[in-house]
């Protein structure tokens, strides 16, 4: 056959193949209800891909450089004092911004004395929020105890922010029988299931597209059972995981099904030791949401009622024309080492850490808020201190303290049941374990060998 | 970060490691290996020299794993103009410190920092051996290379294939990760998935137990062979396990394993870093019973392994058992007992026995007990030889 032939015969098959064949095709000339054609005489283009460019003659390239950056948002200065006189103060009662006070606080407590405890080999990794507290609880502050999370794993601040209590960070840090994740996850791994925030998963990114289905069933959920408020997903991410693929893979799913989700951005400057200058070129995370068509704005991160506020628009935005993506690009500087297994002076200046440390922080910014207000001063800020101290190390040690989970956690959840293989593997797992008693510690476990059974 | 008095005060310093599972008070076989008297590392020059390997006469140094790999990759630089080096964090000097000071020695265009996606590393690495160069990328953790899967499986591994008559291929194309459990990574520092990768025909899978081995394969997967290879590093030996390691270039065959001690009753077939587990439990049973002597194999290659040396090892002793990290099912050790089925199954006098880690995922409070050990090595061997 020659290839013309071939060629004739293939395009046949298609016309006469079942999908071909509809009812708008079959009549006169009818068009689907979203075709796109060229008008004679238009001046702008028509084509499927990009509805409404007017044609030029002047050839000329876009630079991201030559448009101005996309400003940040703030609403209250280093100083603690509103930037913009001439707008009321942020819509919080004086008890709630001391709630949040009192969050990011109690986090960053937890941070140093958790971080001393690595130091000190008790337990085996840490990693702390300082500098970004202010993201996390002023983001976290704005959802509904019913709207879901999606996390990283530098947003210990939301879990406080949502009701995490210390005994349950405790129980995940110590992996003791308190832990939800049955003590199978490095510590940060945190997870709770009402209101919900989905476990940390250490592989980067890959909660964000997650993030778009999960709110897309939510808008499901919801668009079925009216009488029910309606729920957004908030996922949080770095912007070093915004690089991977999957965040883009995210982005775009979530503008073209029009997922209730809001993606923000905690932008640090540091991916390890990866600085922003060499993890993109653009202007930051927020120009690419611009990109895939989704309401972006970007704000200070140190400014707990900037982030609030735009979380506050965004989950409305989320809402509203039957629900769409918003990103948040939330700026801020990563003071801490990547984390414990990081020593961050291999790869920037201590100075230019100390320099960020003095002259901005999410709460020593609220604190002066507050204490401009006269809801704080330093005696309040001792004794809170002191007794939040106390009720970490007091949490620390009882969790310590506690058995890990019996052995067969070690097996189970793998599949809904278990396998007759995993059966199998425990039995043998529990002979070697009765055949050489001396080879194995088996107090630290709830039930011994026993836990096997 | 400096810690205030008052909560240094309140923590006491304990003096043990209470997180990770320390070795029980009477262990007698789950010791911690001694890395420094073990008979796998060369703690001396002269016992450089006996092995075939290695270049005659050569000077050496005492470098761990990560120094030698360093060093590998900084003779590989040297050698090349088409030799490259990039993954996250490389500049500094990786997260392991493999890339130690080289991009000072050879510059930002071969030696740099990727955006942090592992799809695109393992992308860009293959359009530029397909242009000619020698890319060496790194993925931080063996755990996260799974978005560069896609790349690794239906790119690489098809290149040649695919590009048929073109003669076009991406060899030289090396893709380096840390892989293997330290005892307190969990769910996603701890992962060795070789298997999957030697599920793929078209990649070569390589695993060093050591850092003088670690340097030769590595040389030769850049230079010797025209294939993509995945080159896994057990980050557990990145540190502990230090040997004299030639100075300069020489490379060791992939695909060839290496009997590492003779044997006559049983062969044990592994790879990586469980070999110092073996090696430990054959010494505890060759003293337990008396007589007998247990062979010893580096597959060194995964895939394409090298089935023969095995073969002929085993129609010698009649007895193996297959050990390695990772899960048992549908693992390296499925394909070696197969393999031994076909190959020796007149000289078999006991089945093959697989030691691995259990069908489930590394949950970090359960890692000892999940992952081979000494004492189920040891068990695995009496068993065999007295079935």
């Amino acid at each position: 056959m020659s290839s013309r032939a071939l060629l004739l015969r293939s395009w046949r098959a298609t016309r006469s193949s079942p999908r071909a064949v509809t009812p708008l095709l079959t009549g006169s000339a009818r068009r689907w209800g979203s075709s796109i054609s060229q008008r004679p005489g238009s001046d702008r283009v028509l084509f499927p891909g990009a509805v409404n460019s007017k044609f030029t003659t002047e050839m000329s390239f876009l630079k991201g450089s030559d448009l101005p950056a996309i400003p940040t948002y703030r609403v209250i200065d280093s100083d603690g004092e509103l930037v913009d006189k001439s707008r009321g103060p942020p819509d919080v009662s004086d008890e709630e911004v001391l709630t949040w006070y009192k969050n990011m606080l109690t986090v960053s407590i937890m941070d140093v004395v958790m971080f001393e405890a690595q130091r000190q080999g008790r337990l085996s990794f840490y990693m702390v929020s300082a500098g970004e507290e202010g993201i996390a609880v002023g983001s976290a502050a704005a959802l509904t105890p019913d709207d879901v999370v999606f996390a990283q794993y530098r947003e210990a601040a939301v879990f406080q922010q949502r009701g995490f209590t210390l005994k349950n960070f405790m129980g995940q840090l110590f992996a003791n029988c308190n832990d939800t994740g049955k003590g199978r996850n490095m510590p940060v791994h945190y997870g709770q299931n009402y209101p919900r925030m989905h476990t940390i998963s250490s592989p980067l990114a890959t909660q964000i597209p997650q993030a778009a289905g999960a709110a897309y069933a939510l808008k499901m959920q919801d668009l079925q059972d009216p009488n029910r408020e309606r729920r957004i997903v908030a996922c949080y991410f770095g912007e070093g995981a915004a690089s991977e693929g999957d965040f883009h893979a995210a982005l775009n799913i979530a503008a073209t099904r029009s997922c209730p989700v809001v993606f923000i951005c905690r932008n640090n400057g540091f991916a390890i030791s990866t600085p922003t200058l060499e993890q993109y070129r653009g202007d930051g995370i927020a120009s690419r949401g611009v990109g895939y068509g989704i309401d972006t704005i970007r704000v200070d991160g140190n400014d707990v009622f900037a982030v609030n506020e735009a979380m506050k628009e965004a989950r409305r935005r989320a809402l509203s024309d039957g629900g769409r993506p918003v990103l948040i690009e939330a700026m801020s500087y990563r003071v801490s080492h990547h984390s414990t297994s990081d020593d961050s002076f291999a790869y920037r200046a201590r100075v230019e850490v100390e320099d960020w440390k003095r002259r901005d922080n999410p709460i020593i910014r609220l604190r002066k808020w507050l204490e401009n207000k006269g809801l704080w001063n330093e005696d309040l800020e001792q004794e809170t201190r002191d007794s939040m101290r106390k009720a970490v190390l007091k949490e620390f040690s009882e969790a310590e303290r506690e058995k890990k989970p019996p052995l067969r956690e070690a097996f189970t959840d793998v599949y809904e049941e278990l396998t007759e293989e995993a059966k199998a593997q425990m039995k043998e797992l529990k002979r070697i374990l009765e055949t050489y008693p001396d080879e194995y510690d088996l107090r630290p476990y709830k039930d011994g060998a026993k836990g096997l059974d | 970060m400096s810690l205030p008095r008052s909560s240094r005060s309140l923590i006491p310093r304990v003096s043990r490691r209470c997180y990770s599972s320390a070795p029980s008070p009477r262990a007698k076989l789950n010791l911690p290996i001694d890395y420094k008297s073990t008979p796998l590392l060369h703690h001396t020059p002269s016992s450089l020299s006996s092995v075939p390997d290695f270049p005659a006469a050569a000077t050496s140094k005492r470098l761990n794993l990560f120094q030698a790999i360093n060093s590998a990759l900084r003779t590989a630089l040297s050698t090349s103009d088409k030799v490259m080096l990039f993954g996250e964090d490389v500049a500094f000097g990786g997260v392991f410190r493999c890339s130690m000071d080289l991009q000072t020695e050879f510059g930002s265009e071969r030696v740099f920092n990727t955006p942090l996606t592992e799809q695109g590393i393992a992308g860009f690495a293959i359009g530029a051996a397909a242009e000619g160069m020698k890319p060496v990328a790194e993925i931080q953790f063996a755990d996260y290379v799974f978005p560069a899967f896609d790349q690794i499986v239906n790119e690489a591994a098809k290149f040649r294939y695919r590009e048929g008559g073109t003669g076009i291929n991406v060899g030289g194309l090396v893709v380096r990760m840390p892989c293997g459990a330290v005892g307190h990574g969990a769910l996603y520092h701890s992962q060795s998935p070789e298997a999957l990768f030697a599920h793929v025909p078209g990649v070569r899978v390589v695993m060093p137990r050591s850092p003088a081995q670690a340097k030769g394969l590595l040389l030769s997967s850049i230079f010797e062979h025209n294939d993509p290879v995945i080159f896994m590093e057990p980050k557990i030996l990145y540190r502990a396990a230090v040997e004299h390691v030639p100075n300069e270039y020489y490379t060791i065959p992939l695909s060839k394993a290496e009997v590492i001690k003779p044997g006559k009753d049983l062969t044990i077939i592994s790879y990586g870093q469980p070999l110092y587990l073996c090696s430990s439990a054959i010494s505890a049973i060759e003293k337990t019973m008396k007589g007998v002597s247990i062979e010893l194999i580096d597959l060194r290659t995964i895939y394409p392994w090298d089935r023969q040396t095995v073969i002929d090892s085993v129609r010698k002793t009649g007895r193996a058992v297959v050990v390695h990290e990772s899960m048992i099912n549908y693992g390296v050790g499925a394909e070696v007992a197969a393999t031994l089925q076909e190959g020796a199954f007149l000289r078999l006098e006991a089945p093959v026995k697989r030691v691995a880690g259990w069908s489930t995922h590394t949950g970090l409070s359960y890692e000892q007990f999940i992952l081979p050990d000494v004492a189920r090595i040891y068990d695995a061997i009496k068993q065999t030889l007295e079935y």
